[in-house]
């Protein structure tokens, strides 16, 4: 499968799993184990009412799934993935009324595991909200991100 | 010192229940996500209420990772914030009012790190929290979530919060 071909179905694929959907993720980018999704501020996400920032499971959930279509969309992967582990470390509250953009790269990966990393921002800023590291499977007879 | 009788049970289940529904109901992704937030004695077990939105993997179908990993940072945000306010709201100095939305300082998480041990089925699941440390800046939490059988967990995650500076009572630090 040609890397156009591959992307564009990762990206219909993605976009239409429903937890992505109902946070209205969008896939910015895709190929080569690195990924871009984006999603808007959303005031049902909100964690803490009192600054109306978002709250860290939403931007963990971002993440997650952004990880997943790198591992996906790296040239060596079968197929599917699923989350192994992951690892969060929220730097600062994410800027309310703004955009969350995540980039997420599998930076290595085996017959039976992929190594992601991952960092999220606010569109048009450069200090990260969080990074996280995380392990996925490799596995050719699941298809899709569990 | 004679002993003051016991409060009625309807007194203690009110103030208590009206504190835990304050804190819940004053955060929006706690009711997006449908968690609620059941409570025994002091003893809270949160509660997943399945939706197909919740949905991460169509195919076999299985709850998003990132919807797991939601739920058990809600439970142990929530099990943190209550182990911290219970002696004061037994003792009467807050109640359910000084908790409502905005009000409420919470812990900010510092890391999270969850662990995905068994894939998440499209129905409820539940989740227990337990404050391992909490200290006056940092607190960790260890959170564990399943669905049909308690010794089969979904997944388990280890949290550290940075816990809200405590206003000082009455001048006094």
């Amino acid at each position: 499968m040609d890397p156009e071909t591959k992307a564009k179905i990762a990206r219909q694929f993605i976009e239409a799993i429903p937890f992505s959907r109902a946070l209205n993720m969008k896939l910015d980018e895709i190929g080569n184990g690195v990924a871009m999704i984006s999603m808007p501020y959303d005031e049902r996400l909100i964690g803490d009412a009192h600054r109306g920032v978002i709250h860290g499971g939403a931007i963990s959930a971002l993440m997650d799934t952004c990880g997943g279509a790198a591992v996906v969309s790296h040239p060596e992967s079968p197929g599917g993935t699923a989350t192994i582990d992951l690892r969060i470390d929220y730097m600062r509250a994410a800027t309310p009324h703004s955009r969350i953009i995540a980039r997420a790269e599998c930076y290595h990966i085996t017959r039976s595991v992929a190594f992601v990393s991952a960092v999220a921002l606010n569109e048009g800023e450069e200090a990260p909200i969080a990074t996280a590291k995380g392990a996925f499977t490799v596995d050719p007879s699941r298809k899709g991100k569990g | 010192m004679p002993r003051s009788a016991p409060e009625p049970v309807q007194v203690v289940k009110q103030r208590r229940d009206a504190a835990l529904r304050s804190l819940v109901e004053g955060v929006p992704y706690i009711s997006f996500l449908g968690i609620e937030v059941e409570r025994h004695g002091d003893e809270l077990t949160a509660k997943l209420n399945y939706d197909e939105k919740l949905i991460g993997n169509p195919l076999l179908p299985a709850i998003h990772g990132g919807v797991t990993a939601s739920f058990l940072e809600v439970t142990a945000m929530v099990e943190i914030m209550w182990a911290t306010l219970w002696d004061d709201l037994e003792a009467g100095k807050i109640d359910a009012e000084s908790l409502t939305s905005g009000a409420v300082r919470w812990p900010k998480t510092i890391d999270f790190t969850v662990d995905y041990l068994r894939t998440g089925l499209p129905r409820d699941a539940y989740a227990r929290a337990r404050v391992v440390r909490s200290g006056r800046r940092y607190g960790s939490v260890h959170v564990e979530a399943w669905q049909d059988n308690r010794e089969r967990p979904i997944a388990q995650a280890s949290c550290h919060f940075l816990m809200p500076r405590r206003e000082p009572i009455d001048g006094a630090n």
